[in-house]
């Protein structure tokens, strides 16, 4: 039996029935993580020892008749800005190449405690700058579809080898499309959660309030039980949201009659055809079971990519100010002072698409510049954010395509990136205004590439827009 | 020309919270190098600031003791340079909705009483501190000190001298040291200050090129800082030059200050709201529970204590300068002592003694109890004046209770009149020259015959018994 196509709910349904041992089900997950990695390079770290000895634990409480976390023994891997206790936490950059963190964070610590086995970190864009992957210091990722084609970014490794079964799961940071864009690339469930759901605590901060961090799985179920585990209130972050969670998977199967949902056409200006044609036929299948469909308009929404483009960088400006050369990570050597230092450790230590945004944050926040870059964009935030709420009044979700093509080709756009950044259109704006919103695979395109719908839904429908995915799932949404 | 000088001062106090601003690392002075510290108040990457709630509680209340606006609606912004003491490279601090504005303290100089405005007061965030050369050539860090929770209170460019600095700066401690929230502890650094100082033409509205100056750490530091920076700017002024709006250092052991940047060397600090923490807000109620809990401040108390107890004015204000002081002071009137000896002997022996031991009153080797003891036992009777004052400083030494120190040192005075009787006697037989000088009508040898009685008594008499006595027995005579 394969199981390594299995999804993340089946092979722990097989673990705990001791179908199969979840050492030979980690053992089998790093094997094939190894050899694919050749390829694929979705892994920074295979932490193999330690997912051993994770794995023998879990086997020891299910032989002991301890009752488990639905997800118990099934090997995941985790994105490299998200902290791992002494295991290398690298941020995909030069600048963070030796960082071992002396701490989890929030959601490594849910997932051990759920007995989920951290077998790898994943690849990414440089301090998850990027919407392809190849930013990181370690090398691009190659999309396992096609490995001539970038897997997105900058989630792209957690993409990548949840769709090259080397993991059952993996968890990915999202902070203007870095979770939905590649799950699309890549044929991937990807959910990016209502902002405060699950708790930064440990996330290396790209974009503060804009990040999220947000499960990539084979299916919307496993995006539920994975949410069961990683969303919770934690006091260790203030903007955690200290509200009730419902239980994701409790819902997946409802019926979705009656469900509205919106269609702005500003999200599908620059769709190629086939990503265009497949959004409409799942849309159509979506009202065949029930669902009432509407376009509008969504005038904020070219705005919102401009104050998406300040904001993350003025933010990134200060949260990675702290490289510096002083503390851990990269130090230049042969430095006359300690401004010196700073200017080599910060020269040499991050890429250019990281220096790009340091710059260009850097001036939105400078004197004089401030009202006219950076307090704009906020009000353009505020702006968004009212847009959302109109149609929210009306509709239950808005769906749109996740990225305006496929999976396009490696180096194809890495040097335009003005281009490369207004191609994250239909995906910034649920970060500004804080909603959540899932990519499900809907098809291919003719390059028989995979294209991904996205779905937005108002604060805390995370369960509806899982459901809802589930029905383009089952009807045959992946592949 | 003369020219009028104007200050505004920055004072930062470190508040005494149980832990640090966005950690629960303990907020204490020294300890190890970096033993006091986490991956929080350390900047690490990943980790996020929780606020300490009771940081915004201690502003509040410095806010109300100054006569402050309270901000309902406040944020926390980031301000971003580059310093390796500041491991995050950017200070969680507050900029344009600081927690607390405009308000004014009252100070007296010379007798005349002045109000000066407080600006604002915020939060923020204190940073670690490098200590340069213990290796040679390194700078090693030490970042026990970040997180440390800070208020920085601005005042308006009110004072006009140093003396008015001087007092500014005393009463603004005094405060702090009453509402409880800092330990104003200089020696810890606890308190410091930036200067700003400039002159203006007497008479002339518009302020005068200012010079900021930091690194002030010692009270006495900004005094003397202050005082240099008038005497530079005026000479500057006077031989025809113009004064570089610039930031100096000041350099406490050359007793200079020395440039440290120019204007267009400023930080641009890029302030921004900090991301990772909410807005702050804060109700009617929970002001008016804060404002409940302040005591009485040092001016009110003085005023009391010249109204009700009827004490002088030196004596009131140099009781309530400090609450120690005053706490110390009540509590030997509790004990059943009048206003006056209980200052009179604070003031008077105590400090003296205290001083010459380099003891302050929070080192006191005894308690108020103890000296109300001393100064009860001289209205009863026990002692002499003179011999409480050895019963004090032998206190001050072994800290024993009053009354086993009389005991053991044998001070209690001779009140038992037949044995003075028969002092005086042997004192009269011994001087028939004084008895002689007494009947012929001068008075005054009777002081002397007192004198000579308490030596025989070594001190121990009860000199108006002795006194009474003489006066009878000479007339007997």
């Amino acid at each position: 039996m394969d199981y390594l196509s299995l999804s993340a709910w089946e092979i722990a349904e097989k673990i705990k029935n001791k179908e199969i041992s979840a050492v030979e089900v980690t053992k089998l997950s790093i094997g094939r993580a190894k050899k694919l990695n050749e390829t694929i390079n979705g892994y920074i770290t295979i932490c193999e020892e330690e997912a051993l000895k994770k794995a023998s634990e879990v086997d020891a409480k299910i032989a002991s008749g301890e009752t488990l976390s639905p997800l118990a023994g099934v090997p995941y891997a985790m994105k490299d800005n998200i902290c791992t206790k002494n295991i290398l936490t690298t941020c995909a950059s030069k600048m963070l190449y030796n960082f071992k963190p002396p701490y989890d964070a929030f959601v490594t610590k849910r997932l051990s405690d759920a007995d989920c086995v951290l077998i790898g970190k994943t690849n990414m864009d440089e301090f998850a700058m990027g919407a392809s992957n190849e930013t990181s210091y370690f090398g691009p990722v190659r999309n396992p579809r096609n490995t001539d084609c970038v897997p997105g970014g900058s989630s792209g490794g957690s993409a990548a080898v949840v769709a090259a079964d080397m993991a059952f799961f993996a968890i990915g940071s999202d902070t203007g499309g870095s979770v939905r864009q590649p799950a699309s690339f890549c044929g991937v469930t990807g959910l990016k959660p209502t902002y405060g759901m699950v708790s930064r605590f440990g996330l290396i901060a790209f974009a503060s309030s804009l990040d999220q961090i947000g499960p990539i799985t084979k299916n919307p179920k496993d995006a539920a039980l994975v949410m069961n585990i990683i969303s919770a209130h934690d006091p260790m972050d203030s903007t955690s949201l200290d509200i009730k969670r419902p239980d994701y998977s409790e819902n997946l199967d409802g019926d979705i009659k009656g469900l509205k949902i919106a269609l702005p056409k500003e999200y599908f200006a620059a769709a190629s055809e086939d990503v265009l044609s497949r959004i409409k036929d799942t849309v159509s299948a979506l009202e065949r079971l029930g669902a009432v469909v509407e376009e509008v308009s969504l005038p904020a929404a070219d705005y919102a990519l401009a104050a998406y483009y300040i904001i993350s960088s003025a933010e990134a400006s200060s949260n990675l100010a702290r490289y510096d050369g002083v503390k851990y990570g990269f130090r230049a050597e042969n430095f006359t002072d300690i401004m010196d230092m700073y200017r080599k450790t910060r020269g040499e230590g991050f890429g250019k698409e990281v220096k790009r945004r340091i710059m260009i944050g850097t001036y939105a926040l400078s004197s004089g510049y401030y009202d006219a870059y950076y307090k704009k964009a906020l009000q353009v935030r505020g702006l968004v954010k009212k847009s959302y709420d109109e149609i929210f009044e009306k509709f239950d979700i808005i769906a749109s395509p996740v990225y305006s093509t496929t999976a396009f080709k490696l180096g194809e756009k890495l040097s335009d990136p003005v281009e490369m950044y207004a191609n994250d259109l239909c995906t910034v704006s649920a970060n500004i205004a804080g909603v959540p919103a899932i990519s499900v695979p809907c098809g291919n395109g003719s390059d028989n590439l995979p294209i991904g719908i996205q779905l937005t839904g108002k604060p805390f429908a995370e369960d509806l827009l899982i459901k809802v995915a589930n029905k383009i799932h089952s009807e045959g949404g992946r592949n | 020309m003369r020219y009028e000088t104007v200050i505004g001062i920055e004072v930062h106090a470190e508040l005494s919270t149980e832990t640090k601003i966005y950690c629960s690392c303990k907020n204490k002075f020294g300890g190890e190098i970096n033993t006091h510290c986490c991956p929080v108040c350390t900047g690490m990457p990943g980790s996020l600031p929780v606020l300490n709630e009771k940081v915004v509680d201690y502003a509040i209340k410095a806010g109300i003791a100054m006569n402050c606006e309270i901000t309902k609606n406040s944020k926390q912004d980031r301000k971003n340079y580059f310093y390796p003491d500041l491991p995050k490279a950017y200070q969680i601090s507050q900029f344009d909705l600081p927690l607390c504005h405009d308000g004014k303290i009252d100070i007296v100089v010379d007798g005349v009483r002045k109000s000066i405005g407080i600006t604002r007061i915020h939060i923020e965030e204190d940073a670690g501190k490098s200590i340069h050369d213990a290796v040679e050539g390194k700078t090693l860090l030490d970042y026990n000190r970040c997180g440390v929770p800070l208020i920085e209170i601005v005042s308006e460019p009110d004072m006009r001298s140093s003396a008015d600095a001087r007092e500014y700066l005393d009463t603004l401690k005094a405060i702090l040291e009453y509402i409880g929230v800092s330990d104003c502890k200089m020696q810890e650094g606890s308190l410091r200050c930036d200067v700003n100082v400039s002159l203006r033409p007497e008479g002339q509205k518009e302020f005068g090129v200012r010079t900021e100056m930091k690194n002030v750490n010692t009270f006495s530091g900004a005094i003397k800082g202050i005082e240099f920076e008038i005497k530079r700017q005026k000479e500057i002024l006077e031989n025809g030059g113009i004064i570089e709006q610039e930031t100096r250092r000041w350099d406490d052991a050359i007793g200079e200050s020395v440039p440290l940047r120019s204007k267009e060397e400023a930080h641009d600090y890029r302030y921004f709201p900090e991301p990772d923490l909410m807005p702050i807000v804060i109700s009617d109620e929970h002001i008016k529970e804060i404002k409940d809990s302040i005591p009485e401040l040092p001016h009110v108390k003085k005023q009391r204590y010249i109204n009700e107890l009827g004490l002088p004015e030196y004596d009131s204000g140099q009781l309530t300068q400090s609450k120690v002081v005053a706490d110390f002071f009540e509590e030997v009137m509790r004990c059943g002592v009048e206003a006056k000896p209980a200052s009179n002997w604070i003031m008077g022996d105590v400090w003296g003694m205290m001083n010459e031991r380099y003891l302050t009153m929070e080192t006191l080797p005894f308690t108020a109890q103890m000296l109300a003891k001393i100064i009860k036992r001289i209205g009863e009777g026990v002692i002499s004046n003179t011999a409480a004052k050895q019963v004090l400083e032998s206190m001050f030494e072994t800290s024993k209770d009053p009354d086993v120190i009389i005991e053991e040192l044998g001070l209690k005075q001779v009140n038992d009149e037949s044995a003075i009787l028969a002092i005086i006697d042997e004192v009269l037989k011994a001087n028939p020259s004084s008895v002689e000088d007494y009947k012929n009508g001068k008075d005054r040898v009777v002081g002397f015959l007192v004198g000579q009685v308490m030596r025989a008594s070594k001190g121990k008499a009860n000199p108006q018994t002795v006194n009474q006595l003489i006066i009878d027995s000479l007339s007997k005579l």
